[in-house]
């Protein structure tokens, strides 16, 4: 079944092969300057290697916005987003896998009752714009200073013919990789929760975990898109950018790689962070969108904008709101169709529960927890349950629900001997973390936060620091590996 | 890797080379005119026999370079434009050598008082070449010094123009039969157009310049 289930994630991959390496190699291979052959191997590799080793940043973000815990579930929300792409293109409408997966998401948070991460839903958003605003920065000023060299240099066509030959392919991976790493998210970052693959060591030393294999299969997807049906896009579909000339396509091409790499990669988070500069979010962005932003930065930097078509503009703009509304409601419906038509799990009932413990975990993290009084000591079962209570006694924000469901979700969690046991050899943990782990041997919680409370308590490495940019990459890398350890541990009511 | 940029030099040689063999037309042509005025035909003949080898190269250049810039995809933006480049140039060095065969086959008998004039004509003609040449060569390496020279090229052709005017208003003024008339005449627009050719490969490196143009 796993494999019908994750089919719907490989289309996504496929149709992203298919039309969004055009982008990255459109030009070089349109205008003959690289073998198709070439470009699609380029491309495969890259994007494979873009995928597993630095997808994870942009692929945690969609999973805070929601995260689909049911096969079933999982395949209906690719399923959906697939759709409305598959749909809108050849309506010939604008369209971005990721608008249309945030779309589908937050349509499986409504159906299953999930509170939605307002923070994160407005960062992801206000990303889709700022990732234009930020590709038409860099095409401006990486146009302005090639031209100011080019002018001086007084290298010959030819050469530069040459070495534009050789950017592009080199641009070209470094877009291949970004793009792998920044839109792998979109292909399989619903399938993360569900835990199709477990965490495999090779040679004692090499950790391939679950999620990089399932980024594996992903870029696999988008590379059989590549090899099946990009050139057909290339050669037939044709895009804007290739009306540029090599050079500007190439400055066009290496600001998009660099905005999705920005956007992909937490060693720039923290670098940016380390020098003290605010830090770009690690957020799926639109590679189509990337790329007119990129032309418009060339158009206002040859011609001051003049010429610019509004109407893409306006397109793009309306593709921000459009598909993921569009996407929302399809997956509703697909869920509901699947839910009671196939008769398929598309979630799993999550437990809840409101006790004085809850409660005061709630008045630390300053909730009017006082509303919920009267519905200590209840448990629930199912989200949209659980919701429909804390509605019925207070008109909770969706930020607020988000954060009392996180406190009042049911986890069991059993700190056992066997699998303390297991930790050194997987090498998860250092010595130090492991040590901090044997302290909670035997010990039972119920609330994920109860387990890392006794945590930090257990030892400072397990602390979380002060919410402060400096802090930021010990916190993020400390939340792995705190969802490693809640991994570990975790049992399953059944269990 | 190597072998590629090898090529691309040969192939940047190839070019410089036609250029040069333009250029050394241009010299040999306004040597020509001046000879047939000063020695007699014997002397243009020599420029002639000169001029035809040159333009036998050239023709063999541009043959190489048309074949080197398809059979290698290179310059794709710009190759359309460097062809019509390299043709129209191609067609300035034979009208120079058609101008110097015209002299050596039909003789025109030239008034005495005409022959600076046809001279200055010449050496006009030739500098509006030469500039060309130049932008010519601007367009490979150095957009900007392209619109310089093209602007030197303008001002020699109109010179040429005024000069083959102030020529013809001469010739009718004078008291010659019209068909001697008629055969001055023809050889002043023979080498007027040259300049006028020159001023259109001009224009056609002026477009390709504005879209080489970061």
């Amino acid at each position: 079944m796993t494999p019908l289930f994750l089919s719907s994630g490989l289309f996504l991959g496929w149709s992203l092969g298919a039309n969004d390496t055009a982008n990255i190699f459109g030009t070089a291979v349109a205008t003959r300057m690289v073998r198709f052959s070439v470009a699609a191997t380029i491309a495969s590799v890259f994007v494979i290697l873009g995928g597993v080793l630095g997808g994870a940043g942009a692929a945690e973000t969609l999973g805070v916005l929601g995260s689909v815990n049911a096969l079933a579930g999982a395949f209906t929300v690719a399923f959906s987003a697939a759709v409305i792409i598959t749909w809108m293109t050849r309506l010939g409408l604008p369209v971005s896998t990721s608008q249309a997966i945030v779309g589908a998401i937050i349509g499986w948070n409504i159906f299953t009752g999930s509170p939605t991460d307002t923070n994160i839903l407005s960062v992801i958003v206000s990303s889709w714009v700022f990732s234009v605003l930020l590709a038409a920065f860099f095409s401006l000023v990486i146009f302005k200073i090639s031209k100011f060299f080019l002018d001086r240099a007084k290298v010959h066509i030819l050469r530069i013919d040459h070495y534009n030959r050789l950017l592009l392919i080199a641009v070209g991976a470094f877009g291949a990789y970004s793009l792998g790493a920044n839109n792998i998210a979109n292909v399989m970052g619903v399938f993360i929760p569900v835990q199709i693959f477990s965490d495999s060591t090779y040679f004692g030393f090499l950790t391939i975990t679950g999620t990089q294999k399932l980024f594996f299969l992903g870029g696999l997807a988008i590379s059989a898109g590549v090899f099946t049906y990009a050139h057909r896009v290339i050669s037939t579909v044709g895009s804007e950018i290739y009306k540029l000339t090599p050079i500007t396509a190439l400055i066009v091409v290496f600001s998009h790689s660099l905005v999705l790499f920005l956007f992909s990669s937490q060693w720039v988070e923290y670098q940016l962070i380390s020098l003290g500069l605010p830090s770009i979010p690690l957020v799926p962005v639109s590679s189509s969108q990337v790329i007119v932003g990129g032309i418009i930065g060339i158009s206002l930097a040859k011609v001051g904008g003049r010429g610019i078509n509004l109407r893409v503009l306006g397109k793009i703009a309306l593709g921000w709101v459009a598909t993921p509304a569009i996407a929302l409601v399809f997956s509703l419906v697909s869920l509901f169709i699947v839910q009671n038509v196939f008769e398929q799990n598309v979630a799993q009932q999550e437990r809840y529960e409101l006790n004085p413990a809850v409660l005061a975990r709630m008045q630390v993290a300053q909730l009017p927890a006082g509303h919920l009084e009267r519905l200590s000591g209840q448990r629930y079962h199912g989200s949209e349950d659980f919701r429909q209570q804390l509605l019925a006694v207070h008109p909770w924000k969706e930020r607020e629900l988000f954060q009392i469901f996180l406190y009042a979700k049911i986890d069991l969690i059993q700190i056992t001997n066997e699998r303390l046991q297991s930790l050194a050899a997987a090498r998860h943990f250092s010595p130090s973390e492991q040590e901090a782990l044997k302290k909670l041997s035997g010990r039972v919680f119920t609330h994920r936060w109860q387990f890392e409370e006794a945590l930090a308590q257990a030892s400072p490495l397990w602390a979380l620091k002060e919410d402060t940019k400096k802090n930021k990459p010990w916190n993020e890398q400390l939340l792995k590996k705190r969802e490693k350890a809640f991994a570990i541990f975790a049992r399953t009511f059944w269990e | 890797m190597v072998e590629f940029l090898k090529r691309k030099k040969r192939l940047e040689d190839k070019i410089d080379e036609y250029l040069d063999t333009v250029e050394k037309g241009a010299d040999i042509f306004k040597n020509g005119i001046s000879c047939y005025f000063a020695e007699g035909v014997e002397k243009l003949d020599l420029c002639l026999a000169a001029i035809s080898l040159l333009e036998g190269k050239a023709d063999d250049l541009r043959r190489g370079i048309e074949t080197d810039l398809y059979t290698q995809t290179l310059i794709p933006e710009s190759r359309g434009d460097v062809l019509g480049i390299i043709e129209s140039t191609d067609h300035v060095m034979n009208l120079m050598e058609e101008t110097l065969q015209k002299f050596s086959v039909e003789r025109p008998e030239i008034s005495g008082e005409l022959h600076p004039l046809y001279t200055d004509l010449g050496n006009i003609t030739s500098s509006a070449v030469a500039c060309m040449v130049q932008a010519g060569r601007s367009y490979f390496r150095d957009l900007t010094g392209v619109r310089d020279n093209i602007n030197k090229v303008i001002f020699y052709e109109k010179e040429a123009d005024r000069l083959a005017d102030k020529v013809k208003r001469l010739i009718f003024c004078s008291s010659l039969k019209l068909c001697e008339k008629i055969h001055m005449r023809n050889f002043a627009v023979h080498i007027e157009g040259i300049s006028d050719e020159a001023e259109n490969v001009c224009d056609r490196l002026a477009i390709a310049t504005i879209k080489r143009y970061l």
